[in-house]
């Protein structure tokens, strides 16, 4: 795929932001250990919030901690470093697709969790999603990121890089 | 050949092309650390000069052994509830939960702590009551009077969930041939007998324990170390209220289909109340009348009232005061259902972070509709701190407060924010540091029971009462704390009727009653016109 040096520039910024977001979230529930998700769980709301709940007052809590922080990680680190960017948007969208079943923004529903703003079916996990959609399909690891050196890597493997 | 000669320089920009991400995960990971350390600095700073110690529930009593024999003296509705969490469900019972489909409850009783019980008799005037325990629990016996019931062998203790004006006369009774005695609040009907069994219980071996499950709620015990610690500064008000708005708080019980004059013993059911004919209504809604009941005073005041006093200790208070009326349920009652209470303890002072002697004194304040459920929490007023109580804990710093001043400076503590919160269930004590942490605390939802087992207080204060039957040790609402909370009761009733201020005698320990006044005959007099009388 073809970029002109603006595209490029706002896709791989684009891609750096939504993963020092992920990364970030991640980190801060790692430096505090009390962090859990139990509470965000229990509060859930809407058509799916019986399985959030569930989750959240059953043994599977810690779990979901665990995984929930790995993933928020990993996606920071493969969006920013820009590795297995494809996975990690796609990864990005499944968790998000979570955080915001679990506190959908519909009108009459007002446990939807503390925000600074005001939503209505639109909030800023529908956004990111649509943010980590573009990334998903707009790749630029290979052209700025750790991606350049894999794809030399393999271009070399397959003998496609013709060296004088 | 122009390649040849960019070709380090281009290398090595390719190479940044592809490290392009390097100094962002820097970035991220400097701001998550800075960031984690200036809260865990915060929290800790906090703690650090609380020093609360959070009280864990305590580990499980030695119940083993032959099982206490008890009896139930009253197996009215709050009957059934003590004797389910003794262990004794009835069919009934579980069938009414099943079609409620409340199979929680159910489930809850299944699990609940076997406190090694053989529930060997049921007093109860009303036959169907009475007949139904005999029917479901095979050691069970009925017994006709309580007489008979404290007068058997095989009987060790009781339980007494009767209406108010029979709680003392039974209490005494069996205090005087040794049987121990768990009382329902409150405590006495009346003043008067308020002395007689303080007398019972003084000279009586057997346990007296008075019903007020909630000094077993793990918080109030925290709550106490917090005062302890000075945390709140002086308090000089505390809020406690009582929001209803339904049928059932309003004590109109359902009456019993097979309720009659052949199915109850309407004279034993009157006991020292005035002869009046049969009359269902009196019988199963007796909390509505000064005869057999005592008002929001005596029915739910002395829940507030004793929770404060378990956590303060305050004791009598000097004067107390008293407004409201029949506003919300004009149906025949006579005990008001909006109701306020002041109690003034002009010596009483947690402690002081201010010059000596400014601060001294405080007000106990309740209020009551049966009108409204608007949930109005109990709030502990102090110089320093505010503290919310209920099952769980929260402070706040107040941004008046001397003593926090200088972390309220620093910005090290927020006055819109907890300063301290205390759930039971939760891992750890907490200090809220983020606005979200505050939001679910609010809320209520960082210490609900969902997931763990969710112990029944009563439970709890009967097992705390079984083990002092055992093992001699304390009970938590002896007869001191009995007698406290059926005073102050008496005392608020007192006000409402004679609608002035009364005055507690702390030095011969009574309330004072002005020349001809017969405080009692006041206290349960019928008439509910009474205190607008003396008004005008």
């Amino acid at each position: 795929m073809q970029y002109s040096k603006n595209q490029l520039f706002f896709l791989a910024a684009l891609r750096i932001l939504v993963g020092w977001h992920f990364l970030y979230e991640g980190l801060i529930k790692v430096f505090n250990p009390g962090w859990t998700s139990k509470a965000y769980l229990l509060s859930a709301e809407g058509p799916l919030s019986f399985f959030f709940k569930w989750l959240g007052g059953s043994a599977l809590a810690t779990a979901a901690d665990i995984i929930t922080i790995a993933a928020l990680i990993g996606i920071g680190l493969a969006l920013i470093l820009g590795a297995f960017e494809k996975v990690a948007a796609i990864a990005g969208i499944a968790l998000l697709a979570m955080f915001y079943l679990s506190h959908p923004p519909l009108p009459g529903l007002e446990n939807a969790g503390p925000s600074e703003g005001n939503y209505f079916i639109v909030n800023k996990n529908l956004i990111e999603m649509a943010a980590l959609g573009v990334l998903a399909y707009f790749p630029t690891a290979h052209l700025l990121g750790l991606g350049y050196y894999l794809k030399n890597k393999a271009s070399a493997e397959a003998g496609q890089h013709i060296t004088g | 050949m122009s390649n040849e000669k960019k070709s380090p320089d281009n290398g090595r920009r390719k190479a940044l092309k592809g490290l392009i991400g390097l100094p962002f995960v820097g970035g991220v990971l400097i701001g998550a650390y800075a960031e984690s350390r200036k809260r865990k600095l915060a929290k800790r700073n906090i703690l650090d000069e609380l020093k609360i110690e959070a009280m864990r529930p305590e580990s499980s009593a030695d119940l083993s052994g032959d099982p206490i024999r008890v009896g139930i003296i009253g197996y009215g509705g709050r009957g059934q509830h003590l004797v389910r969490l003794l262990g004794f469900a009835l069919p009934s019972w579980v069938a009414r939960m099943k079609e409620e489909e409340n199979e929680g409850a159910i489930e809850a009783f299944r699990e609940q702590e076997n406190l090694n019980v053989k529930l060997t008799g049921v007093c109860d005037v009303f036959d169907v009551y009475a007949e139904e325990a005999v029917a479901a629990f095979p050691d069970c016996k009925r017994y006709r009077t309580y007489e008979e019931m404290l007068n058997s062998p095989d009987i060790d203790a009781v339980v007494i969930a009767t209406p108010d004006h029979w709680h003392a006369p039974i209490s005494i009774a069996a205090l005087q041939v040794g049987k121990h005695v768990y009382v329902e609040k409150p405590m006495t009907h009346n003043i008067r007998e308020t002395y007689e069994l303080r007398e019972a219980a003084r000279n009586s071996k057997a346990v007296f324990q008075v019903g007020h499950q909630h000094r077993q709620t793990q918080s109030f015990i925290t709550a106490r170390d917090i005062i302890k610690k000075k945390v709140l500064g002086h308090v000089s008000l505390v809020q406690t209220n009582t929001n209803r708005n339904d049928d059932n708080g309003a004590w109109q019980y359902d009456i019993h289909e097979k309720a009659s004059p052949n199915t109850i013993d309407w004279d034993q059911f009157l006991g020292n109340a005035p002869r009046i004919p049969f009359n269902k209504e009196h019988f199963f809604r007796w909390r509505k009348w000064w005869a057999y009941g005592s008002g929001l005073s005596g029915d739910l005041m002395t829940h507030d009232y004793d929770r404060i006093n378990c956590v303060l200790e305050m004791g009598m208070p000097k004067y107390v005061t008293a407004s409201g009326g029949i506003y919300t349920h004009n149906d025949g009652r006579e005990v008001p259902d909006v109701f306020q209470v002041t109690m003034e303890y002009p010596d009483f002072s947690t402690g002081s972070s201010r010059q000596k002697g400014i601060e001294k004194g405080m007000t106990f304040m309740y209020s009551a509709t049966l009108g409204n459920q608007f949930n109005r929490s109990t709030i502990l007023m102090g110089h320093d701190g505010t503290m919310e109580l209920g099952n769980t804990l929260t402070i706040f710093a107040d941004p008046g407060s001397t003593r926090y001043l200088d972390m309220i400076e620093s910005n090290l503590i927020q006055p819109d924010v907890p300063i301290y919160s205390y759930n039971p269930e939760a891992e750890q004590v907490d200090a809220i540091t983020s606005a979200t942490a505050k939001y679910f605390a609010d809320k209520g939802l960082l210490w609900t029971y969902r997931d763990g087992k969710r112990v029944d207080s009563g439970l709890l204060h009967l097992k705390e009462w079984l083990n002092a039957i055992r093992h001699g040790t304390p009970v938590s609402c002896g007869i001191q704390e009995g007698f406290e909370e059926a005073m102050s009761a008496h005392m608020g009733g007192l006000a409402w009727k004679l609608g002035r201020r009364i005055e507690w005698d702390p030095v011969n320990e009574e309330i004072i009653a002005l020349p001809g006044e017969n405080l009692d005959e006041i206290l349960l007099s019928t008439n509910v016109g009474e205190y607008t009388a003396m008004e005008s």
